[in-house]
């Protein structure tokens, strides 16, 4: 190996650890007994508390909200993850399959309409938002929670961007075959569109997954809280001070919600990459 | 547009319904509620209100604390910006340079993505906390007065140290991509010409990555803006005195926390008009690219 072979892999090691050792640490604190954190700081090597601070965060009521485990928000978080990608592949599909391939008086409009969605991030229009769905009632509900997160263009776009590039002459051949407009759909673009699906599925169940203003504000019981909810909770404790601080537990609770998205992504790496890469064009 | 389509019929209209009765309901309606509340001012018990013109917008945005939050957003998002995108094309091009272990750096270089902005910091906030933070007390070991409780500047270093850290494998995995489909005639004809690699990438690669870096710019403002809201949810809360408040972080304050809606409302719209900007200029980009 040459000199500047050598700097080229010091500059990657030390990218790479500057990327993993944050998270190898929380990981390893969150394995110690809180005293032995308080004295001896952050932790590089996990200890011997593994089973003891999962099992209390995971499944003993109190063990690290006031009352909600955080089996729950795990299951929270992942009915957030899979309904925000399912229902933002089907949505838009459908609208990207009507723009592209009917021919209709408000095409323009209707585009246009969804278009607009970009300039509007849930940011700027927050408490009308909420106001909106609290006043249909859905509050706390898993309905209120993700059908205002999925109707944004992204995914519309994408799929657009997709069906524009199949060739014309499958849906003559379709027509000569006597396929309705429904069965053109199901049967020829949905399993030609299968790797895209699964690529946009990937990347939106991160997006879903990590989701953080929009639940913090419309969950207000305990028993709906995403895990990244119970992080925005376990800091404030943490902030208000009060007795032993139970840094392990915060640890742990920052570990669980990483997790699932990240094995998602290491998992699924090509698909993801791909999906990333070409939905953002 | 395609070539062959269907003809007139309902049926397309079924198609768009779910998205456009969705976007009706959670988008149109609440946007245009923002700008409707921001022309009203309400009474301390909310019970009535006024319709009081540009008031709230000039109440808010010319009021010191607006000005503050956004002197920082801009500070903040082009240092967010340019860091992570700096960090991520060395990172890139040495990822995009090296044959042994390219897909194990790779991995390890993009694998964050994942990590939602508050967990990332929380995980911050815990390593910088003064009762067991090592970084805290390495900050003070080599030397810096470091409170990041009570300093506006160090308050700043965490939260841009977060935020750097949470976007650069985003910017990597764009960046890597870029690099990848530069073809390999030009790095060979490039090779051939030139011998420096410094000048080479510079005169030859970074040219052809600028479409690249462009979006990414757009990406990373964005990010900037609204998504660095989970950060500095869980790390500063925009303290101390307001030094680490961003624009978005401002609206939720203000509206949930200070229930004054009118004045949230207004500076919602005007963070309404900066989306716009943006999505204007990456535009006008993209076609730009098309005529390639």
């Amino acid at each position: 190996m040459n000199r500047s072979s050598i700097t080229t892999h010091l500059i990657l090691i030390c990218g790479a650890l500057f990327m993993t050792l944050p998270v190898w640490v929380a990981f390893a604190t969150s394995t110690h007994a809180p005293e032995t954190i308080l004295r001896e700081g952050l932790q590089i090597l996990p200890g011997g508390h593994f089973f003891e601070t999962y099992n209390e965060v995971l499944f003993v009521e109190g063990g690290v909200m006031k009352k909600v485990t955080a089996t729950q928000m795990l299951k929270n978080s992942l009915i957030l993850g899979v309904g925000f990608a399912v229902g933002k592949v089907v949505i838009s599909m459908l609208a990207a399959y009507a723009i592209v391939y009917f021919r209709f008086r408000l095409a323009v409009p209707l585009f246009w309409i969804i278009f607009m969605t970009l300039l509007l991030p849930l940011e700027v229009r927050i408490i009308p938002s909420y106001e909106v769905v609290a006043n249909m009632g859905l509050l706390d509900t898993y309905t209120g929670l993700i059908v205002p997160l999925i109707a944004s263009a992204t995914g519309t776009f994408f799929f657009r961007q997709f069906f524009r590039s199949v060739p014309d002459e499958l849906l003559e051949a379709a027509r000569l075959d006597g396929a309705t407009s429904w069965g053109f759909f199901i049967d020829i673009l949905v399993p030609l569109s299968k790797t895209m699906i699964a690529a946009i599925l990937i990347i939106m169940f991160v997006v879903g997954w990590n989701q953080y203003l929009w639940p913090l504000i419309m969950t207000t019981k305990e028993e709906n809280y995403t895990l990244v909810i119970g992080i925005k909770q376990i800091y404030q404790v943490l902030n208000e001070g009060g007795e032993l601080p139970q840094f392990q537990k915060a640890f742990a609770l920052t570990i669980l919600a990483t997790l699932p998205p990240v094995l998602v992504v290491l998992v699924f790496q090509n698909w993801f990459v791909k999906g990333l890469v070409e939905s953002e064009k | 547009m395609k070539r062959v389509q269907y003809e007139h019929s309902p049926i397309p209209y079924l198609f768009v319904a779910p998205q456009i009765i969705i976007i009706v309901i959670f988008f149109l309606w609440p946007a245009a509620q923002a700008i409707y509340q921001s022309f009203l001012l309400e009474d301390a018990f909310g019970l009535s209100s006024q319709f009081v013109w540009f008031r709230n917008y000039s109440d808010t945005i010319f009021s010191g604390a607006w000005l503050q939050a956004a002197g920082f957003t801009i500070i903040f998002s082009t240092l967010v910006t340019f860091l992570s995108l700096g960090l991520a094309l060395l990172l890139a091009v040495k990822a995009n340079e090296v044959i042994q272990g390219a897909s194990t750096y790779k991995t390890l270089l993009m694998w964050a993505y994942a990590i939602a902005p508050p967990v990332a910091g929380l995980m911050g906030n815990l390593m910088f906390n003064p009762l067991i933070g090592d970084l805290y007390g390495f900050m003070n070991a080599v030397g810096f007065d470091f409170d990041h409780k009570l300093d506006p500047v160090d308050a700043s270093f965490v939260v841009i140290l977060i935020s750097v850290w949470k976007q650069v494998s985003v910017n990597f995995i764009f960046f890597l991509s870029g690099l990848q489909g530069i073809p390999k005639s030009v790095n060979e004809a490039a090779m051939m010409d030139c011998n420096s690699s410094t000048r080479r990438f510079w005169t030859i690669t970074f040219p052809l990555l600028a479409p690249t870096t462009f979006f990414l710019m757009v990406i990373n403002i964005t990010y900037a803006f609204f998504e660095t809201f989970g950060i500095i949810d869980t790390t500063t809360q925009g303290a101390p005195g307001g030094a680490t408040t961003t624009l978005v972080f401002k609206v939720f304050q203000d509206g949930f926390r200070g229930a004054d809606i009118g004045g949230s409302s207004a500076q919602s719209v005007v963070l309404m008009v900066m989306v716009l900007a943006l999505t204007v200029i990456q535009f006008r980009f993209i076609e730009k690219k098309v005529h390639y």
